[in-house]
């Protein structure tokens, strides 16, 4: 597929001399859901405000649908839609209006019938005449939805879209981003949750102290690399681990039945088969067994931790 | 679309505009009775004890004065709110994020406030009216002057609003520094009325050559040539623009 955002050796020093960006490049592909991971103050917001128009770039450059955001920011702006973290709205103003606002101010002619369309797929055309001061934090989320979608954009960028947004309602908003997909419009979202990076992304960046450390399909990702973890229900209860299984480096749980291995499912040899061959040997029986994927959670820890540790 | 985004400027000017009309009783109610108490205070009370200036009645010589004291201030907060307002409560972010250039960012901000002010100063001069007889002696070249103050005004008050990083930075010039000049810059007097040293003093006020060239379209005279309000004006434009030119372009207090 064809990349609609291209980004390269992009760098950002804040006059604080905070570094927020240490040379960047990535790829975004037309059509996919993007996840940016990565903790607090990685530079997943300043590289989003840099691509949007909101932050000067110190270094590198930036495409959008083939336009340099700078030299031709008129025609990369346009292709964007941008709902950002905090909830930025004019209190006084009407839900319609706004909306509409927002698609002018991007050099649209009006179009009731889109707006329309837009408030309806949010939910929020029941909500159309109420001033904005009047929404709920979940329903003002969603006008900035419709106004970064009022324009028609190509791309649109979610940053972080669900925090501080209840359990309920980050359902909603991930069917909604699902929706959106279908739609084609390309979708970067960043976030410090990764259950959702794992339930939308197609591709997932990490983004840790302004260096982007990683990115990957997903699926591929977390099997590459997956951790797994085995767990053995024993037969009988153990009051500690005997020191022969010192060298898998185990962990006794469940009150002495269960044992908990993990163990790196690309490795030449993973150690559950010579483990099991041991505990026969001790003789500890046991009577079920379970191996259980890690989530993103698990790699993203491991991914940081790495960095710090280097 | 690398053409000019007019959509963006008619968005900007007609939400500025509704932003204006929600306190639309005391956007216009405020100047006229203010207008009413000056002529009751300075018209009726003292005017009346008052010889002529320059052969002027003193309540119609106060009046370009007044028009311009209220249009100053009423420039200056409209479009310092209008481009405050955003960076205050966060949704600037849409308007960086546009595809809109400084130019059209100014001239639609610039452009609701000086509607407003210029709104604002006619209805001043329809209440003056009321009080006393206005004969304007040259009605085209007043309305230039008062377009050219409003946009002058808007201009400076859209830098004061970029600038400003707190709702009392907002309020400091236009309480300390505009008003003052105002009221000795001849609002009320003819600076011919002073004594040395102040008269010369009096010279270094900028508002002096602005409230004088305003006299001057309604009486044909004033305390300085009208060449010199020109050239003042001029040269107030001009700064202002290229001092906003230079904000957009290092994108000062607006991009990090």
């Amino acid at each position: 597929m064809a990349s609609i955002i291209t980004v390269s050796g992009l760098t950002k020093n804040y006059a604080s001399g905070f570094q927020a960006l240490k040379g960047v490049d990535l790829e975004i592909e037309e059509g996919e859901i993007f996840a940016l991971l990565g903790p607090n103050g990685a530079g997943k917001t300043t590289m989003i405000s840099i691509i949007c128009g909101n932050v000067r770039a110190s270094g590198g450059s930036v495409t959008v649908a083939g336009h340099d955001i700078v030299r031709n920011y008129r025609e990369s702006r346009a292709a964007i839609g941008l709902v950002p973290q905090e909830l930025h709205t004019d209190a006084f103003e009407r839900v319609i209006d706004t909306v509409r606002f927002s698609r002018g101010l991007f050099g649209k002619p009006r179009n009731d019938a889109y707006i329309e369309k837009v408030l309806r797929d949010l939910s929020l055309w029941d909500k159309r005449h109420n001033k904005m001061l009047e929404l709920s934090g979940g329903m003002k989320r969603r006008v900035m939805i419709a106004k970064a979608l009022s324009h028609e954009p190509r791309v649109l960028f979610l940053d972080e879209p669900t925090a501080g947004v209840d359990v309920e309602l980050r359902r909603d908003m991930w069917k909604l981003i699902g929706e959106l997909r279908q739609t084609g419009v390309t979708i970067i979202l960043t976030t410090h949750y990764i259950e959702e990076a794992e339930e939308m992304a197609d591709r997932v960046g990490v983004i840790n102290k302004g260096e982007l450390i990683l990115v990957e399909d997903k699926t591929a990702l977390m099997k590459k690399l997956g951790r797994k973890t085995l767990t053995v229900t024993l037969s009988d209860r153990l009051h500690a681990l005997p020191p022969e299984l010192s060298e898998w480096n185990l962990s006794l749980n469940g009150e002495g039945c269960e044992i908990e291995y993990v163990f790196d499912t690309q490795a030449e040899r993973t150690g559950v088969s010579s483990l099991l061959r041991r505990l026969g040997d001790l003789g500890i029986g046991y009577k079920d067994l379970n191996t259980q994927q890690s989530s993103l959670e698990d790699i993203f820890v491991s991914l940081v931790h790495q960095e710090k540790a280097a | 679309m690398s053409h000019f985004n007019h959509r963006a400027i008619w968005a900007i000017y007609r939400f500025e505009l509704h932003r204006f009309s929600r306190t639309l009783l005391t956007g216009l109610l405020v100047p006229v009775i203010t207008t009413s108490l000056y002529f009751v205070v300075f018209g009726g009370a003292i005017g009346s004890r008052m010889t002529q200036i320059d052969g002027i009645p003193y309540a119609a010589f106060i009046v370009p004065g007044l028009i311009m004291m209220s249009m100053f201030t009423e420039s200056i907060f409209n479009a310092s709110f209008g481009i405050y307002m955003p960076k205050f409560s966060g949704t600037i972010y849409e308007l960086l994020s546009a595809p809109i250039s400084a130019g059209e960012t100014v001239i639609a901000y610039v452009g609701a406030a000086a509607t407003k002010s210029l709104i604002v100063g006619l209805i001043i001069l329809a209440t003056a009216h009321l009080f006393v007889d206005v004969n304007v002696m040259h009605p085209f070249a007043m309305i230039a002057f008062m377009v050219l103050i409003a946009v002058s005004f808007c201009l400076f008050g859209f830098i004061l609003g970029i600038w400003a990083q707190s709702f009392e930075q907002l309020q400091v010039i236009p309480l300390l520094l505009i008003m003052p000049m105002t009221f000795l810059g001849g609002a009320f007097y003819s600076i011919h009325m002073l004594a040395e040293p102040w008269r010369t003093i009096t010279l270094f006020n900028p508002i002096v050559y602005l409230i004088s060239g305003f006299r001057w379209t309604f009486f044909g005279r004033g305390d300085v040539g009208i060449e010199y309000s020109l050239l003042f004006i001029t040269a107030m434009l001009l700064v202002c623009l290229a001092v906003i030119g230079w904000m957009f372009k290092t994108g000062y207090r607006l991009k990090k």
